[in-house]
């Protein structure tokens, strides 16, 4: 969320819970979600192989990311697409502005983007009084009440039926209130179709750009992106440095993995290849096109082998369905662009640990993400890094802010501990210590809150060590 | 203002340099997902199958006879009108053979998108051919031309494809070697499956949303 309030991970957990509408409907769109999923990748080894090819594929890809990078623009250029580069979030908006000055373009209709949600680009446009229209069903809903998408795949998944409908009704003149989904429908539609023909330019993101020929790739079900991409006269693309494929042979196993995993199609309705304005004789489509392509700190991410893992991800949201922190809080309490699995490894990445690390804390590293992921990112282990970075002393060209939360206190309880297990002598005094006056342990601290929900643990009088020397160990 | 030169410079450099950490660690042999190919009728049928799961309405014809059938369809839907494309093969025949009395008029493109833009979005239906299917996955390739521009296929509320039965290749892998995709790609290129769609509320399927409410297709031998 672009709120300038001071992140508070823990109180925005806590709403979230206490929300039982909230929970209902993340819990009845993530089942649903991982039901569709396993309809198409039903064979687990046909699915375990796709994986494997998605993993290869991508980790080839990072291997030689800047060649390909020079590749795909060199291939880009040679089609007519116009390319930049924006190191910065900031530096991303401002050449988008700049390309809609140049062309006087004044309104913007705009294809589902998470990137442009990233670098918060409709604020700034409208801040520059552009007049900017999310065309995505799920996103227009979500930009008429002003919130950011609550997930990756459905933005608008957190709002029910009813929610939608009276979203609606307060939005669209004329409209009445109704739980028809279908006259619903029809009536967004004909709002954005008059958008889409007054249109001067549309903003769309790329699902995968294919370094060999140019191309840029957008999967979609609406055909917003479609329109969006032809009927106005400028289309600007914003891509992630990291969204590349080698091959157009790459793109059926990437592109079923994508389908696949974030919303259990075979195929969407559109796959969309671009690779060029339009042509000299040709009758429509937009005479410019423009690339964007944005690193907002993927470069840095680079630096660290197991960290640059994360750049793997094509954004499919299948982790976020089969977190069981997700399903319960959903994605706005993550406070982040990316929540969920993903969004933990991610996140405090780009943003800075400080206090974005926080939400590496919200996973129960039950593996449930790694076991889903369509291109092998081993989530948790990642996770664990990034929790760890936030007590490390890591390089600062590899993770920002990392050992902010690094204290006193805490590293001579661990130092402690570590004696504790290294020395046979210390062992021993440990155990005997705490089986003597280990319910004498004051209630402070993170003890305290430990035993808010749960009761005190009890020591017992023999060490399981004890136990085992004294009686063996029973095979049942 | 910001200067895409010296940001390509500074990401650029960072990536190379960034090799040097992760060009030694393994990187395993890249796998490719093969599908084998099948026979043509057994392509037509899975084709057919697939996309009439998506609420797409396919049927099989001989020669021309698509344009009777097509004819009879738009006109008890109560079509005013179907843009078309003459100068296309699906167009001369759709052209030749369409009932001079229909209630439902051929249109066609005229001009570029400036000129034609509001006709466009007040046409009924589209008509265009296509550059083949695809059985496992079920879908048509459409390369939008000078003849068919792009939008026809996009903005009205019906679209009809004609597709070869010849042309059905078993998978999308089979189509982008037998069409030689990373040779040559045209400005625009589309995998169209069905009826445009969406499910962003409470996750119920719902067709015609921006796009085409409807998708009929002809395979034609």
């Amino acid at each position: 969320m672009a709120s300038n309030e001071k992140f508070n991970f823990a109180q925005n957990v806590a709403e979230a819970l206490a929300d039982s509408q909230l929970r209902a409907n993340f819990r009845f769109a993530t089942d649903t979600l991982i039901q569709r999923r396993s309809t198409v990748f039903a064979s687990p080894e046909e699915t375990n192989f796709l994986r494997d090819v998605g993993s290869s594929m991508k980790k080839d890809v990072l291997a030689n990311l800047p060649d390909l990078l020079e590749k795909f623009e060199a291939q880009c250029t040679k089609n007519g697409i116009v390319v930049h580069w924006a190191e910065t979030a900031k530096d991303a908006n401002e050449i988008i502005l700049e390309i809609l000055n140049e062309n006087s373009a004044e309104k913007v209709v705009k294809g589902k983007s998470m990137a442009s949600e990233e670098i918060h680009l409709n604020s700034y446009l409208e801040e520059h009084d552009k007049e900017v229209v999310e065309t995505d069903f799920g996103e227009f809903i979500i930009q008429l009440c002003g919130e950011p998408p609550s997930h990756i795949i459905v933005p608008a998944v957190h709002k029910n039926r009813k929610q939608i409908a009276e979203v609606l009704a307060e939005h669209i003149e004329g409209m009445e209130y109704t739980e028809d989904v279908d006259i619903m429908l029809a009536n967004v539609r004909s709002t954005l179709r008059e958008h889409f023909k007054t249109a001067d330019a549309g903003i769309s993101g790329v699902n995968f750009g294919i370094a060999e020929t140019g191309t840029l790739c957008l999967v979609e079900n609406e055909g917003n992106g479609r329109m969006c991409t032809t009927v106005p006269p400028l289309h600007i693309a914003l891509m992630g440095i990291e969204k590349l494929v080698e091959n157009v042979e790459d793109i059926p196993a990437i592109y079923r993995l994508l389908c696949g995993s974030a919303t259990g199609q075979r195929i969407t309705t559109y796959f969309n290849m671009i690779s060029g304005p339009r042509k000299k004789g040709e009758r429509d489509g937009p005479k410019q096109v423009h690339l964007v392509l944005l690193d907002n700190g993927r470069s840095k991410i680079m630096n660290d082998p197991q960290l640059g893992d994360v750049l793997k991800c094509i954004r499919c949201g299948t982790c976020l369905n089969h977190c069981p922190v997700f399903t319960r809080i959903g994605g706005h309490a993550y406070g982040s662009t990316y929540p969920g699995p993903i969004g933990e490894i991610l996140v405090p990445q780009i943003e800075g640990l400080d206090p974005k690390g926080a939400i590496a804390s919200a996973s129960t590293l039950c593996d449930a993400c790694a076991e889903a992921c369509p291109v092998r990112i081993p989530i948790p282990e990642l996770i664990r890094r990034m929790r760890d970075e936030s007590y490390g002393n890591a390089d600062p060209s590899k993770v920002a802010l990392s050992g902010y939360k690094r204290s006193c206190v805490e590293s001579m309880v661990w130092r402690g501990w570590q004696w504790s297990q290294t020395s046979p002598v210390m062992n021993k005094m440990m155990l005997k210590g705490l089986a003597l006056f280990g319910k004498w342990i004051p209630k402070v601290g993170p003890l305290k809150a430990w035993m808010s929900v749960r009761s005190k643990p009890q020591f017992g009088k023999n060490s399981l060590k004890d136990l085992v020397k004294k009686e063996g160990v029973r095979h049942e | 203002m910001s200067n895409s030169a010296e940001n390509r410079e500074r990401i650029l450099e960072r990536l190379y340099n960034a090799q040097q950490y992760g060009r030694d660690a393994y990187i395993p042999q890249k796998k490719v997902w093969n599908i084998k190919n099948q026979s043509k009728e057994k392509n037509i049928e899975e084709f057919t199958e697939r996309m009439t799961a998506v609420r797409t309405e396919v049927f099989r014809t001989k020669g021309t006879e698509w344009v009777g059938e097509l004819q009879k369809l738009v006109e008890e839907r109560g079509q005013k009108n179907l843009l078309h494309a003459p100068a296309t093969p699906t167009g001369k025949a759709l052209a030749a053979n369409w009932g001079k009395d229909s209630s439902c008029k051929l249109v066609t493109w005229k001009e570029s998108i400036e000129e034609f833009k509001d006709e466009l979005f007040d046409c009924d239906g589209a008509v265009t051919g296509c550059l083949g299917g695809i059985a496992e996955s079920a879908a048509v390739i459409l390369w939008p031309t000078e003849e068919e521009p792009r939008l026809m296929s996009i903005v009205p509320p019906l679209h009809v494809v004609v597709v070869e039965a010849d042309s059905i290749y078993t998978s999308f892998q089979d189509a982008i070697k037998k069409l030689k995709w990373n040779k040559e790609m045209p400005t625009n290129a589309l995998l169209i499956s069905g009826p445009s769609k969406t499910a962003d509320i409470e996750l119920i399927l719902q067709f015609g949303v921006h796009g085409p409410t409807d998708l009929i297709v002809f395979i034609t031998e």
